[in-house]
């Protein structure tokens, strides 16, 4: 076990959740606890809701495996991962001052505050409801197990206590802290990442001797590490691109990070944050994706793709210094973790508890049952991470892409057309997440493409068909 | 339309409640720089990509070390990107209140 690498890595954590802490304990007083529990009572300046919007979607997949794809793939994957850099302006300049208009004049909390106020059908809440909490509780297992996996090859400990220490954690943080608590770590984590990539970027090269040297040894190895093709040349131009819709901009349709377009307090910081998280986003995903291509010469043969970064930064940083720059993409999926057990919290108790079961609930109470629930789930999490069943795995494959074609139109077409509406997205919907399991399971790659590509096309024929097609009947009534 | 709407989605969904409301017109038009701006990110990434990058590994020129097609597609459309993002909000982008009774004030 490497206790330098440790003491320093557990020690960012916890400096990071102690500021957090502190910070989101002043203002709770006063303001609706829905509104400060998974709102931050919308007052998220420009530098945090650049920097969360980050941490948010920087995952365990970007993170973690990314550079392990990276180190296998050669440059074509940076060049697949820079795609990304899209979600920084595209994400909100489209939801961006109409969603927080709208949602403020709805009083809407969440995403499905919003669509249930613009479709007025229980239906579109339902599907809303079910496709967060499935896609979402799996995406979220997948993170906890990369989280675990860090710690463990870090410091050696079993892959369970690893796990322990890391759902301890953000469990505790989570449910006393909420979204204004969780948005500040993002802001620091964000700000780890952006530093703690480019120190590591920078040793990397060092230790290379120099970028002309890594790209000799890398061409000399295998001269397809250096095209934008892959490793065996399998990335063709039309699979990559089509990230462009995956990772870029059907990231817009994401309910953690649309809850995030909602957030913030006015329009200056908005546009802060679109001109500080383009930057951001792009350096850092360059920055991990690379560091991934340059370990390759210096550290060959490493099998495990997840534990390229880990070992490459105790090879090229002074212990104490890994454990820092470690605490980056650690940082990343407790992040990620934080809001999306928020989000499906926020489902269970607002959405489904709070509109159907039981409206007049109190204050207290329901700040008693998020908490409850929030607890809760991060323990059932935890159960599924252990000993991950197949379904969770298998879901979560399914989990970006099926959000996004679930999601898309209704929240797009919802906010930009007049015309749509609840047969629109109830039939986008559905057409979007069922042709996405069947491309998904038959035939994953139509045209050459991610088939999330597809999915979304036919979701909007569902959308604009269905919106025409019933639409003139009601007006007929 | 606004009779299956009639709560709520008022502003959304009647057609001249929301012409009137000058920050959607606002809205719209940031929209639409945001879809110009990853068109044409598309149109950098894809052109350097595989326009330099699509030949032999043997034929590539080099600029900081890093292949010609990578620098340009990656390094240098993420910068230009920052770039124009910056000027596009400093230039364009509009500052409105989301405080409702101080935009009925105006």
């Amino acid at each position: 076990m490497n206790w330098e690498a440790a003491i320093t890595l557990f020690g960012s954590v916890a400096l990071i959740f102690f500021i957090g802490l502190t910070a989101s304990r002043k203002e709770t007083v006063g303001k609706s606890f829905m509104q400060d529990y998974y709102l931050g009572s919308r007052s998220l300046g420009g530098f945090v809701l650049a920097m969360t919007m980050t941490a948010t979607y920087g995952s365990a997949s970007s993170f973690i495996g990314g550079p392990g794809v990276a180190y296998n793939e050669g440059l074509g994957w940076v060049l697949l991962s820079v795609t990304q850099v899209a979600t920084g302006y595209f994400t909100l300049m489209i939801l961006g001052k109409k969603f927080a208009i709208v949602t403020r004049q709805y009083k809407a909390t969440t995403l499905i505050d919003f669509l249930k106020e613009r479709y007025q059908s229980k239906l579109v809440v339902l599907l809303s409801a079910i496709s967060i909490v499935v896609f979402l509780f799996s995406a979220m297992a997948a993170q906890w197990i990369g989280g675990g996996r860090l710690i463990e090859s870090l410091t050696g400990l079993s892959y369970t206590s690893a796990l322990f220490i890391f759902v301890v954690t953000v469990l505790i943080y989570v449910t006393f802290g909420g979204f204004r608590a969780v948005t500040l770590t993002d802001a620091i984590q964000g700000s780890i990442m952006f530093i703690g990539t480019l120190v590591l970027l920078i040793a990397v090269i060092i230790a290379g001797g120099g970028i002309s040297e890594i790209m000799a040894d890398l061409q000399a190895e295998n001269p397809n590490l250096i095209t934008p093709f892959g490793s065996d040349g399998s990335l063709t131009a039309p699979y990559v691109s089509s990230y462009w819709v995956l990772v870029g901009v059907g990231v817009v349709a994401l309910p953690q990070i649309a809850v995030r377009a909602m957030s913030y307090k006015n329009t200056r910081s908005f546009h802060l944050a679109l001109m500080i998280g383009t930057i951001v986003v792009g350096v850092i995903m360059l920055n991990m994706h690379l560091i991934g291509v340059f370990a390759r010469p210096i550290l060959p043969g490493i099998e495990v793709g997840d534990r390229v970064m880990p070992l490459i930064a105790l090879e090229v940083l002074p212990p104490w210094l890994a454990g820092i720059v470690l605490a980056a993409p650690l940082a990343a999926i407790m992040s990620t973790v934080d809001s999306l057990l928020l989000i499906v919290s926020s489902t269970i108790v607002k959405d489904v508890y709070m509109n159907y079961i039981k409206p007049d609930a109190s204050r207290q109470r329901v700040q008693r049952i998020s908490m409850g629930i929030t607890a809760l789930l991060g323990i059932f999490v935890f159960l599924m991470a252990v000993n991950p069943p197949d379904l969770i795995i298998w879901l979560n494959l399914f989990a970006i892409g099926g959000l996004e074609a679930v999601f898309i139109w209704p929240i797009v077409m919802g906010l930009y057309w007049e015309k749509g509406n609840k047969y629109g997205a109830t039939a986008s919907m559905i057409v979007g997440i069922i042709s996405y399991i069947l491309f998904q399971s038959f035939y994953p790659e139509p045209l050459g493409m991610h088939a999330v590509v597809t999915s979304i096309l036919l979701a909007f024929a569902a959308y604009v068909s269905f919106s025409w097609g019933m639409g003139l009947k009601v007006v007929e009534h | 339309m606004i009779t299956i709407h009639e709560r709520g989605g008022y502003t959304l969904n009647n057609h001249q409640a929301s012409e009137k409301d000058f920050r959607f017109k606002i809205a719209n038009r940031e929209a639409l720089l945001g879809i110009g701006l990853v068109l044409f990110n598309f149109i950098w990434w894809f052109a350097f990509a595989y326009g330099l990058g699509g030949k032999d590994p043997s034929e590539y020129t080099y600029v900081f070390g890093l292949p010609a097609w990578f620098f340009y597609s990656c390094l240098l459309g993420v910068i230009v990107m920052s770039v124009l993002v910056f000027f596009v909000v400093k230039r364009f982008f509009t500052d409105v209140s989301f405080d409702e009774e101080e935009y009925e004030d105006q």
